[in-house]
């Protein structure tokens, strides 16, 4: 299993550089549940409290480790576009802006465009980095979409974008907004090559992001929790002045209304997205016909795809639903505050 | 009666004095009529003053401006037996976004845009020109049904954006736009998209991915609107001036960084001084556009479209 690599390898690095490690590191406090969870416990379920179920946001190495075999996978070095198109300047400069997110995150942008195999099936990710600046989307997440997308053909395999965006770059103003058909464009790539194109939602997949490219999946899976939504919620409360219905925009509110086929917890998700891809790409048996079992039962055979499709169905379920109110309430909070662009937008 | 903008108050002052001469030399038979060509002509000259260097906030003003000639007016004006098509035959008829067939120039097509209305009712009937999920879907069905037989599409844009609202977002708000981009992509007929106000971010967009878009001089096309971006960035809405100014959301910017292919002059002091002009001057410009591409083949329509919008982003403002 993927997840052994993401944190024996983590654990490796702590045995050898770990006594600089302060008592407060060690232990975190859910946003679900406000449970103090052990280092090594939130490692090793993969950033998921063991207590409530709530996913807390991973960096995109970490996720990226995760979905690969072997947690091995080549990143494509992207090209710079050019900066700061607009001469843009709020409160601060965007150039500033820029400078601050690639020493923070050691990344030029807001996308890491990998490819590598998943489940044996070769893959191409394009895959955000919420760190940098909210995940917005301008132009060189649009260049990053593309290349991905484009490497996807050449290599005749799947797309899988992995969403994790506040939305348009207001920075770099309508050319954030044309990347929207930009990104359409690769989409539409992809799908002329008779290739297949997967989503994964993560949280948040919010504004322009969700209405170009994230939303026209083949297939559409989202992580539990995981706010999507074209409008952000606080907009709307301004708008139409009323209190928003319990779990609204999250993963689960979305697969209710149709519009993802999945909620996979975390622990299910490298098994669930290999077997979509397996699915897609490998339409004969290996060897010869498998003759249907009589004698197995249907349950028997339904057994793992209901495990992926049932939105968050851990243990505690009462119990959970609860906290995951408290969880969500916490994350929009979260966003009000931060300083960066974290509000849909385009 | 007109609607004088705040910056336009000079201007108001001077043409309401003129009235109430206007209105004296007619009860009272005094010859002011030297008098009133002067403050006539000095009116002029302080509109074009000002209309000469709108800065980029009185520009969003202008392109809200409530007299500002809608999308029916161009309907009414410009197209001949239009047929109104309604329904996403999946929901509900959206008004606020309008369509259907019709001719321009003589040729059949499909005309599509978002309508914000000219009083209260009209208003509150189109909902502001913000569409709900179900507006993006008719949009997508008009497209389609305009590929299907051939007809070039025409757009008109004019949204503060796609509707925020829990219904809206319940029916995939966002599915909806993403799938009219895809749609406005795919197809192998001309499309032609015209803002004629307000260009509101993804609401726009959703029906604009064309082969030409043009813009009206004093109409503006955003990623956000200049409140929401100041309420953002600033951390102030009143902010907004500034923001308007950053986003570069005017006509002409927008031509310099290559995201538009056309500015259309507005008559002397904006488009709600003259709409029957304004809308002569983009009836000029649609149908020069649709003879650009009416020798065209539907694969070349598609693959020089796509072209166009990968470009975006090459190019910045100096
Ligand atoms: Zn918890």
């Amino acid at each position: 299993m993927n997840w052994l690599q993401s944190w024996v390898r983590p654990k490796l690095r702590q045995l050898v550089g770990g006594q600089k490690d302060i008592p407060d590191h060690l232990w975190h406090k859910c946003k679900g549940c406000e449970e103090m969870i052990f280092h090594r416990d939130l490692e090793k379920n993969l950033s998921v409290c063991q207590h409530c179920g709530y996913h807390m946001r991973i960096g995109v190495k970490k996720r990226l480790e995760l979905l690969f075999d072997d947690a091995k996978y080549t990143t494509v070095e992207l090209k710079s576009p050019i900066a700061d198109p607009l001469k843009f300047r709020d409160r601060r400069k965007y150039t500033e802006r820029l400078k601050e997110a690639r020493n923070n995150t050691g990344e030029k942008d807001a996308i890491v465009v990998a490819h590598g195999a998943m489940g044996g099936n070769k893959v191409v990710v394009a895959a955000f980095n919420f760190d940098f600046m909210a995940g917005s989307m301008g132009i060189a997440v649009g260049d990053g979409l593309l290349t991905a997308a484009r490497l996807a053909v050449v290599q005749e395999t799947p797309l899988i974008a992995i969403p994790a965006s506040g939305g348009a770059r207001m920075q770099e103003g309508i050319l954030s907004l044309m990347q929207m058909a930009r990104t359409t464009i690769a989409v539409e790539e992809v799908r002329d090559a008779g290739l297949p194109y997967i989503v994964l939602m993560l949280d948040p997949t919010a504004g322009g992001v969700t209405a170009s490219f994230a939303m026209l999946g083949d297939v559409a899976i989202a992580e539990p929790g995981a706010v999507i939504c074209f409008a952000g919620a606080r907009v709307i409360e301004q708008t139409i002045r009323e209190k928003l219905p319990e779990g609204f925009q999250c993963a689960e509110y979305l697969y209710e209304h149709g519009m993802v086929d999945m909620v996979v917890h975390r622990s299910a998700l490298s098994e669930t997205l290999n077997r979509v891809i397996d699915l897609l790409c490998n339409h004969k048996p290996a060897g010869e016909l498998v003759p249907l079992d009589e004698d197995s039962s249907p349950a028997d055979k339904s057994d793992k795809k209901s495990q992926a499709a049932a939105p968050n169905e851990p243990a505690s379920k009462a119990d959970k639903d609860g906290q995951d109110k408290q969880g969500k309430q916490d994350k929009q909070d979260e966003q009000a505050n931060q300083d960066n662009q974290d509000k849909p937008t385009g | 009666m007109h609607n004088y903008l705040d910056f336009e108050k000079p201007i108001a002052e001077l043409e309401g004095k003129i009235q109430e001469l206007r209105h004296l030399s007619g009860e009272g038979g005094v010859n002011i009529a030297d008098e009133v060509g002067r403050m006539q002509s000095k009116a002029e000259k302080l509109l074009v003053s000002t209309y000469a260097k709108l800065t980029p906030w009185q520009k969003t003003q202008v392109a809200r401006h409530a007299n500002r000639p809608h999308t029916v007016d161009y309907i009414d004006a410009l197209i001949e037996d239009f047929t109104p098509l309604a329904g996403d035959r999946a929901f509900a008829e959206d008004l606020a976004i309008i369509g259907g067939m019709g001719r321009f120039c003589g040729h059949s097509v499909m005309v599509i845009g978002h309508e914000k209305g000219a009083d209260t009712e009209a208003r509150i009937k189109h909902n502001f020109g913000m569409p709900r999920p179900e507006g993006y879907r008719k949009a997508q069905r008009l497209m389609s049904l305009a590929n299907k037989f051939g007809l070039p599409v025409i757009t008109f844009i004019d949204t503060p954006g796609a509707y925020p609202g829990i219904d809206a977002e319940a029916r995939g708000q966002a599915e909806a736009i993403a799938r009219s981009i895809d749609v406005c992509l795919s197809l192998k007929v001309p499309l032609i998209s015209l803002v004629i106000g307000e260009g509101g971010s993804g609401g726009a967009i959703a029906i604009a991915v064309a082969n030409s878009v043009l813009m009206l001089q004093h109409s503006i096309y955003s990623v956000i609107s200049p409140e929401g971006c100041a309420s953002i960035l600033w951390r102030d809405g009143a902010q907004a001036k500034d923001a308007a100014g950053a986003l570069r959301l005017t006509a002409r910017d927008l031509l310099d960084l290559g995201v538009i292919d056309k500015v259309i002059e507005e008559p002397l002091g904006g488009a709600h001084r003259d709409a029957q002009a304004t809308i002569r001057s983009a009836g000029q410009a649609i149908e020069e556009e649709l003879k650009k591409y009416s020798e065209l083949d539907g694969g070349v329509l598609r693959a020089s479209r796509r072209e166009k919008f990968l470009k975006m982003g090459t190019k910045g403002l100096s």
